[in-house]
């Protein structure tokens, strides 16, 4: 019984209610709702925010966040894809490492102006948000990387599947779930991370590496953008700078909220991101069946933001059991 | 502590200034092994300092530290917990959102950061530590949620996880009930049967001489003395702690006393307090004992309108006050100084002089512009009046110790010249020259003609101010004692809840 309630009790369960709940009432509208091929076209909305989801998670825990995640995305998949289209030659897996290595480095930078000049990371963030986003405008021409330049074996990942007929990036994104998984419950770095966040001053005393730990949060945060800035450039095929990643740090960041990551810091799940990001996925899929239009698209997450801030309030103050999975 | 082996810490010159002033000078101290070792003086006369220097927390800017006879450099909180000394605050700095266990282990036996976390033997590792203490704290539950006394428990276990030989506490027992008291007791005297050292830090004498070997006494950042507990009482701590002694500071007021003030009848607010009637009279100090929870402060909210009562009266100069929030109150010459100083309405980072005149701003701005001029005569005025510490009035007040941010507060409702003055606590966490000097300021008071209720636990205070003393249990008045009536055993006999008296004859 009390396991039961335990279970009830958790954050994750009222996520996994709340989906449920979503496909019930749009599939009782639009039956095609419940369709295999809706399943597909939700699971494959949702890779890139997942994989940058997992990142911002890492961000919030330790009480910072990282709004210039579109723009890494952006500028990430930017050189990887001019890359390609400038060195035709190089083996397109080189472009994992670029986009990679990009994303890690601007993350990289993000850290360094909050612990460096000791600055809040949402000016920091908004001010790279702005900057990186300039760069990629910079570095392009302000012109697009078009199709015939994205290597086919790269696009080919979003479409051909190793199994079930399940895409490759699909299988991407579940790497980076195991891995956060393993980063945040198993290893001493993922304790830290909760440390820091949960109360800054005692990790200082407790010897906990604040610098280091807070550049990692970021370096992270900025290495799953550029993979999901290389991975843009596969489900879509082109690279484009003012619209590739632009607008989503507020997709992510919803769907980390909605996860139940606190915004102040030291709790978060990754169960309760992937179930939150799948939950974005679903209302994003509905959204159109139900005819409303993609420009609605923003108050619709603007409005789910705010109510998953609300409902994160109220769970606090009726103190309900710890919305941590964490059971040591 | 018969025997006097080699010390396990000794201190040789240790001097720190912050900013250029001097908070500390050259002080010396050995700490036996096995010693419970008390560290008292007044609020800034440096023995928080020291402790935090030999807990690594500050760097001293002179001076050396020998453990077990070598030279060590605490840089830090954690080469101190290398070393084995561990500082355990008022309030234990804990990672609320992280299980106990986790609490307990973070900061040592940590690896690389991709070294894995070994969960289940830190969850034994932390049932033991915490059975071996005899506490029953489910080790797996958030940090957050634990009573402070429990956090402790962790904060001992996590020194004593690293084996710790110097255990640091400082005003352990402050936010802690008698019952609770006893038990942390009985375990710092089993750590030091067991040969560690413990430094007490801590504003209650009778504590002091009922727990601790060994006395040190600061005084304006010098080591005044060190002796053995039993060769002091209570008045030579005193003395030694302020200086002078102090029978010049408890004398009574004898302020004529007027009409009824303030007169609540019959106030009900269930749950919380029922049925409780009493009249202040003008140039009289009552006072509300009883323990806490026993909802004094409940009815002082109440009579200030923050959370009205549901049933009973309140009047005010005779007449009927309909009060139904503090905006009531205060136009009716009510002022309430709570206990909480950060709900006092304390604005840490304005500057002093703001803070005082937060409450008057008609009277600093008549047509809406604040005229700084006129502000800062009124925050001196206060300042000097209340001889509030200070180095700027524009300083900003969270950097005041306690008992001048808790001045500053009272100067604040002074301004707004109050003809009924509710005060909650005013000297918790103050210490004893500060202390004495709010006794007088509250007794001027009095003298003025002001009705005063002073809510206060410490029972000397009720005896040294009141002209009657009030006592509350359980939501309801017990006793009404006056002054020359009341004791000590009286006020306690009154405070402690019908039920709790029937389980001891039983």
């Amino acid at each position: 019984m009390n396991v039961i309630r335990g279970i009830l009790l958790r954050r994750e369960a009222g996520i996994a209610a709340m989906i449920v709940l979503v496909c019930v009432a749009v599939g009782l509208y639009k039956p095609q709702f419940l369709t295999l091929n809706q399943l597909r076209v939700i699971l494959l909305l949702v890779p890139l925010i997942m994989i940058v989801a997992m990142g911002q998670m890492l961000v919030l825990v330790a009480r910072h966040v990282d709004l210039s995640v579109g723009s890494i995305l952006g500028f990430s998949a930017m050189i990887t894809g001019m890359m390609f289209r400038d060195m035709p030659d190089i083996p397109w897996g080189l472009g994992f490492i670029v986009a990679i290595g990009t994303g890690a480095l601007l993350g990289l930078v993000n850290g360094a102006l909050v612990t460096v000049f000791k600055l809040p990371a949402i000016i920091v963030t908004l001010g790279t948000l702005n900057l990186y986003r300039g760069l990629t405008f910079i570095v392009s021409n302000a012109r697009q990387v078009d199709r015939q330049f994205v290597p086919s074996e790269l696009k080919a990942m979003s479409q051909t599947s190793p199994i079930f007929g399940i895409p490759w990036i699909i299988f991407m994104a579940l790497g980076v779930i195991l891995l956060a998984y393993w980063f945040t419950r198993h290893t001493q770095a993922g304790r830290q991370v909760f440390a820091l966040g949960s109360n800054p001053s005692a990790a200082a005393l407790r010897g906990v590496k604040v610098n280091q730990i807070t550049l990692l949060v970021f370096t992270i945060s900025g290495a799953l953008s550029g993979l999901a800035g290389i991975m843009y450039a596969s489900r879509w095929g082109f690279v484009n700078p003012s619209n590739t990643g632009a607008g989503f740090e507020f997709q992510v960041i919803a769907a980390v909220v909605i996860g139940g990551v606190s915004i102040n810091g030291g709790v978060g799940t990754v169960s309760g991101v992937t179930l939150g990001v799948l939950l974005l996925g679903c209302v994003a899929a509905a959204l159109p069946l139900l005819g409303i239009p993609g420009t609605a698209q923003g108050a619709i997450y603007g409005a789910i933001i705010l109510v998953a801030l609300i409902i994160d309030r109220s769970v606090r103050q009726h103190g309900f059991a710890s919305l941590r999975w964490r059971r040591a | 502590m018969s025997e006097r082996g080699a010390p396990l810490l000794s201190a040789r010159g240790i001097s720190k200034s912050f900013a250029g002033v001097s908070v500390l000078r050259d002080v010396d101290l050995d700490l036996e092994k096995g010693e419970i070792h008390a560290l008292l003086g007044e609020n800034g006369a440096g023995k928080s300092t020291f402790a935090k220097i030999l807990a690594g927390v500050h760097r001293p800017t002179r001076g050396t530290l020998r453990l077990n006879g070598e030279p060590v450099d605490v840089s830090s909180p954690l080469a101190a917990q290398k070393l084995g000394i561990t500082l355990i605050h008022q309030e234990p700095i804990s990672f609320p959102d992280l299980s106990v266990a986790e609490n307990l282990v973070l900061g040592h036996a940590e690896g690389g950061w991709f070294s894995r976390v070994p969960w289940s033997q830190m969850t034994s590792e932390a049932r033991r530590q915490m059975d071996l203490l005899g506490v029953d704290i489910d080790v797996t539950r958030p940090m957050r949620g634990l009573s402070i006394a429990d956090q402790q428990m962790v904060e001992i276990g996590r020194a004593l996880s690293s084996d710790s030989r110097l255990i640091i506490m400082d005003e352990p027992t402050a936010p802690l009930t008698p019952k609770e008291v006893d038990t942390l007791f009985g375990i710092v005297r089993r750590l030091r049967d067991e040969g560690r050292t413990i430094i007490f830090i801590s504003h209650r004498l009778e504590e002091v001489q009922a727990l601790c070997d060994r006395v040190t006494i600061f005084r304006d950042g010098n080591r005044i003395s060190t002796d053995a507990i039993d060769k002091l009482d209570n008045a030579d701590i005193i003395r030694l702690m302020i200086g002078r002694p102090l029978k010049e500071y408890m004398h009574k007021h004898n302020a004529s006393i007027g009409d009824v003030a303030l007169e609540v009848d019959g106030l009900t607010l269930p749950g919380r307090f029922q049925d409780v009637s009493f009249a202040v009279r003008r140039g009289e100090i009552v006072g509300l004992g009883g323990l806490v929870g026993a909802g004094r402060t409940d009815v002082a909210c109440a009579i200030f309108g923050i959370q009205p009562a549901e049933s009973g009266t309140v009047k005010v100069d005779g007449k009927p006050a309909d009060i139904r929030e503090p905006g009531d109150a205060i136009a009716l010459g009510l002022a309430f100084v709570p206990e909480d100083r950060a709900q006092a309405g304390l604005f840490r980072t304005l500057s002093v002089e703001q803070n005082i005149t937060a409450a008057i701003p008609r009277k600093i701005a008549p047509r809406g512009i604040i005229r700084r001029a006129v502000e800062r005569v009124f925050a001196a005025e206060s300042v000097q009046k209340l001889r509030i510490r200070l180095a700027s009035i524009n300083q900003p007040i969270g950097e005041l110790s306690g008992g001048n941010q808790q001045k500053a507060i009272l100067a604040r409702w002074l301004l707004s010249d109050p003809r009924i003055l509710v005060l909650d606590e005013p000297t918790r966490g103050i210490d004893i020259g500060v202390k004495a000097e709010f006794y007088d300021i509250i007794g001027e008071l009095a003298a003025q003609g002001r009705a005063i209720l002073l809510i206060s636990s410490e029972l000397p205070e009720l005896l040294a101010l009141c002209d009657r003393v009030l006592v509350m249990a359980e939501g309801r008045l017990t006793a009404e004692i006056p002054r020359a009536e009341a004791t000590q055993e009286k006020i306690m006999r009154a405070a402690v809840p019908r039920a709790q008296i029937a389980e001891a004859a039983a």
